[in-house]
């Protein structure tokens, strides 16, 4: 019992706290003081009972004597969602911290203490949302942490952006929150109670559960940012301040794909076809996402569609898990669940890390255009190279922890390649060629983001007149670097505890999958040798470098440009030529609008390029749509007077007709 | 750890540069000129390495990282090619991942370094080569995925040891195919002909070379060496496939690699002499043409 009543302090803690600071907002440092505070206890106290099952503790039911209507009130600390809890504890713990020193710069424009309330709010709903076991109470949570999210989202609220942000947001998490109504009726209705265990113990047929999966796809893919439901995601995380875009990018969308997998363990086996169907929706979000990024100039909105591209990456490895296991292939199924599982706790680190990284820049230069910065390596060098190591860990690349999730899911689906049969094999392939060039497009876009931000000269006087962020700042970011570091190099170990949750999932015995987890175990353990000795091979060859150059004539001069001797840091290549042949030629997807105002005569006196790449989802289908619908609704506007008198009228025949139907 | 493993790395380490000198000889030969000797590319590094430096006031200590961390990385993919059937000193299920990703850290960081400088040139090659880079991976999972799927092994030293007379007489025409793929992924990572060519000095037209401007001494003696040992990588890949002599032998098979290496060099010395480069604009066709070709191999193992 200690470890879930440990849990439910924590929210306790970090509600109250949140509560009080809105109380004191009148005094801004007591207010952020008492938010960050309550967070960082809160999330501490948490840690411990999450950590403690993860490695193997049993899980924990609370039933609490409330009445709840149509079930219990009812938490449960098990495996998945401990895996979650530790995701949401961390970063949201080093979040706080944070953003103890980043609001600091709003305290004389705006009072503190609301995006502290509705910050730990957010927390506090979320880990409700991971351990609630009845579908009244998920919902509720669920709909706490959405609001908490808008209300942060729209903490600009004088900026018409931020406002546009906000409401696509609601509206997005609204119509997402209203096919979750959906399939938890029906399966309420179904089981006829709204607890969670009832779900998972009545059985259904084939259709039933194919229909519900599909709502809770649509469902909880809106909050994941799935491709083509993603389309609040590029508005709400650049809206937002950075240690909430780092916390909702990092694991408030992971509650997304949290019910997916809880709503999976209700389901019963899965049909091949559930499979194929996340890997699809994997391969277009992480194709895309990663496509979109590229022709972003906006650093947070860049970070957003990468959180498409990585949602992605976990819907592949859900999907070859899924795939695996109604192929009764187990191999498959625990790499590939192995894998996006462990996918999504290596995101909250390195996404957290870059959305913080990318605060620091904003609140060291003032500016998100990736073509206004430049050089702030040399300026921001804490914020320049935890954000390498972000960029490294994100493109998949050795020996950080991005690899380690990426190659647990090419080993599933190569597991795939060689038995699947039939229909199953072309998406088996597009796995790990879709990887393969997601990983790729990757490597462009956070090259371009890197090289763009921090290497070369500023291109802007913000850029130039930069400064470093504080400590508490420095802090949170390097606990997130150590974090990937640490994760990469010690795959063996962390893919052990991934194994509770691939039980729960997965509904396999343990036993066979620590059986079976033994040779990726080894796998990893060669790649980790790998890892050190191009760590040590780097290393020695900078000493030996050393002490070749020790005593010889070693200078400094300008960048060789073809002998031209006055470069100027307008000369320099932009992110977004650098970019350019990438997005031309995919430009079927991107549609990038193009306005240029080309030089003309022999002295020309100006000229001009503008690129922008609309969301194309957003533009060609959602815009269409959602104005049809209101062009529909506005046909119904004569029912509208303002005579208060006509409304109870409304009212009165309302109840009238209910009556009669009643009657009947 | 085997340690005849350890024969691939250390044959690498010794040869590689040779495999360059010899393409330039052969080039030259074509041209109807003398041409360098053979060992003039170790002339070159050892001359470099003897040498001071000069760093542009713009860089950082990532300009400085990147020809390090590239050395390093081509030596790890290294330890992961066999030789024949002779195993790799590092040989696991899946190795074939870790091999496209070290190389691809080394990527990261060279184009990292190149936009370091500021340069506009070398921005331009940086852009261009995470362009081609983009589309070569997909097309070098795709031959990997056939391979593994036709020899149902998922390492390298499976998939390789598998590979025999007997193999090419019963499924040549995917093996051909495969080859084909992968002597275009061979072309396109070392940055040679008709991708990008190495001997060119108008800033404008290149990928690699540009990249590497601003280095000099000791660093550019590494990132020498490393191209070298990357050519060598993928010709492995390249003469594994196309060289199916599997004796048991250990000397045999390796002195057969070593012939496969040498008539590789050769190819491309012929290749680099017969073809102009192509447009920018042809190259990302050519790839995925490339990987057009990988996926018929596929459907074939499949059939």
């Amino acid at each position: 019992m200690t470890n879930i009543c440990l849990l439910m302090t924590s929210v306790g803690l970090m509600v109250a706290s949140g509560l009080i600071a809105l109380l004191v907002s009148r005094w801004p440092r007591v207010a952020s003081a008492m938010g960050c505070v309550g967070t960082v206890i809160g999330c501490g106290l948490g840690l411990v009972p999450s950590v403690r099952v993860l490695l193997g503790q049993p899980a924990e039911v609370l039933r609490l004597a409330w009445s709840m209507p149509l079930g219990d009130c009812v938490f449960v600390l098990d495996a998945l969602a401990s895996l979650f809890l530790v995701a949401i504890y961390s970063l949201c713990g080093l979040a706080a911290i944070y953003g103890a020193e980043y609001l600091q710069s709003y305290r004389q424009r705006r009072s503190l203490g609301p995006p502290w309330f509705f910050f730990n709010l957010l927390v506090g709903s979320m880990v409700v949302v991971v351990t609630a076991q009845n579908a009244v109470l998920f919902l509720i949570a669920w709909e706490i942490m959405s609001l908490a999210s808008f209300f942060l989202v729209t903490f600009e609220h004088e900026d018409e952006g931020a406002w546009r942000a906000g409401w696509t947001y609601l509206v997005a998490a609204h119509l997402g929150t209203a096919f979750l109504l959906a399939m938890f009726i029906l399966l309420g209705r179904a089981s006829g109670s709204m607890d969670f265990a009832s779900f998972g113990s009545m059985s259904q047929p084939v259709a039933h559960a194919s229909l519900i999966l599909v709502l809770a796809v649509v469902g909880f893919g809106t909050k994941a940012g799935f491709m083509p439901l993603h389309v609040w995601l590029p508005e709400a995380h650049p809206a937002a301040p950075s240690h909430v875009s780092a916390v909702m990018s990092g694991v408030m969308i992971k509650t997304g794909i949290y019910g997916l997998l809880r709503t999976l363990t209700f389901l019963g086996p899965p049909p091949a076809w559930w499979g194929l169907l996340l890997i699809g929706i994997g391969l277009v979000s992480g194709v895309l996402g990663v496509l979109f990024a590229l022709a972003q100039h906006d650093l947070k909105r860049l970070l957003a569609y990468h959180s498409v591209e990585n949602i992605g990456i976990i819907a592949l490895g859900l999907g070859t898990g899924l795939l695996g296991l109604s192929l009764q292939s187990t191999p498959m199924a625990v790499l590939g669940f192995g894998g996006g599982l462990l996918h999504v706790l290596n995101h909250a680190c390195f996404k957290g890390l870059l959305f913080l990284g990318a605060g620091a820049v904003l609140h060291g230069t003032g500016s998100r255009e990736l073509d206004r910065m430049g050089g702030l390596l040399k300026r921001l060098p804490w914020t320049g190279w935890t954000f390498l190591v972000g960029a490294v860990a994100i493109c998949g690349l050795p020996p950080l922890n991005g690899f380690v999730s990426e190659l647990l899911i090419y080993l599933g689906a190569l597991k795939g390649v060689r038995w699947a049969t039939g229909s199953h094999l072309p998406l088996v392939v597009g796995v790990v060629v879709g990887l393969a060039l997601i990983g790729g497009l990757a490597s462009a876009c956070f090259t371009k983001a890197f090289g763009a931000v921090f290497l070369g000269e500023p291109r802007s006087a913000q850029a130039a007149g930069s400064h470093e962020c504080g400590g508490l700042m420095r802090l949170a970011m390097l606990v997130l670097a150590a974090g990937c570091a640490a994760i990469g190099l010690l795959g063996p170990f962390v893919i052990v505890a991934m194994a509770p949750a691939i039980t729960v999932v997965a509904g396999m015995p343990s036993e066979s999958i620590r059986a079976t987890m033994a040779g990726p175990r080894e796998i990893l353990s060669a790649v980790v040798a790998a890892s050190i000795v191009l760590l040590v091979l780097t290393g020695g060859l900078m000493v030996f470098r050393r002490w070749l150059l020790a005593g010889r004539d070693v200078s400094s001069t300008v960048t060789w440009d073809c002998g031209y001797a006055r470069p100027t840091a307008r000369m320099q290549y932009t992110a977004s030529s650098f970019a350019q042949p990438l997005t031309w030629f995919f430009r079927v997807f991107l549609q990038t609008h193009t306005k240029l105002a080309p030089p003309v005569d022999f002295f020309p006196a100006s000229a001009s390029l503008v690129t922008h790449t609309d969301d194309v989802c957003r533009e060609k289908f959602y815009r269409p749509m959602f104005r049809s619908v209101g062009w529909l609704l506005s046909r119904l506007r004569w029912l509208q007077h303002g005579r208060v008198q006509i409304y109870v009228l409304y009212i009165a025949l309302t109840l009238l007709a209910l009556l009669l139907w009643k009657l009947e | 750890m085997r340690f005849i493993g350890l024969c691939q790395p250390v044959l690498a380490l010794m040869l590689a540069p040779l495999l360059r000198g010899v393409i330039n000889k052969v080039k030259a030969l074509f041209a109807g000129r003398c041409g360098p000797s053979v060992f003039q590319p170790y002339r070159d590094l050892a001359k470099l390495l003897g040498k001071g430096a000069v760093y542009s006031g713009t860089t950082t200590l990532v300009f400085r990282l990147a020809p390090l961390v590239g050395l390093s990385a081509v030596v790890v993919a290294l330890a992961l090619l066999p030789i024949g059937s002779v195993q790799a000193m590092l040989a696991f299920p899946g190795d074939i991942i870790l091999f496209a990703y070290v190389l691809g850290l080394m990527r990261f960081f060279t184009v990292l370094g190149a936009l370091d400088t500021g340069s506009s040139f070398e921005g331009m090659g940086a852009s261009r080569e995470v362009q081609f880079s983009a589309l070569v991976e997909p097309v070098l999972m795709l031959s990997m995925a056939t391979l593994a799927r036709h020899s149902g092994s998922i390492s390298f030293s499976g998939i390789y040891s598998s590979i025999t007379f007997g193999v090419w007489m019963q499924a040549g025409p995917t093996l051909a195919m495969v080859s084909a793929a992968l002597l275009v992924v061979c072309l396109a990572e070392n940055s040679r002909i008709p991708v990008d060519d190495p001997n060119t000095h108008l800033e404008l037209t290149m990928i690699h070379e540009v990249m590497v401007l601003d280095y000099s001494g000791p660093d550019l003696a590494f990132i020498l060496y490393a191209a070298a040992l990357k050519l060598w990588v993928f010709g492995a890949l390249l003469v594994g496939l196309c060289m199916p002599l599997r004796t048991g032998w250990a000397m045999m098979d390796i002195a057969a690699f070593l012939v496969g290496m040498l008539l590789l060099a050769i190819v491309i010395g012929v290749i680099e002499s017969m073809m102009a480069r192509l447009r920018l604009l042809r190259v990302p066709q050519m790839l995925v043409g490339a990987g057009a070709i990988a996926i018929i191999a596929l459907v074939l193992v499949l059939r």
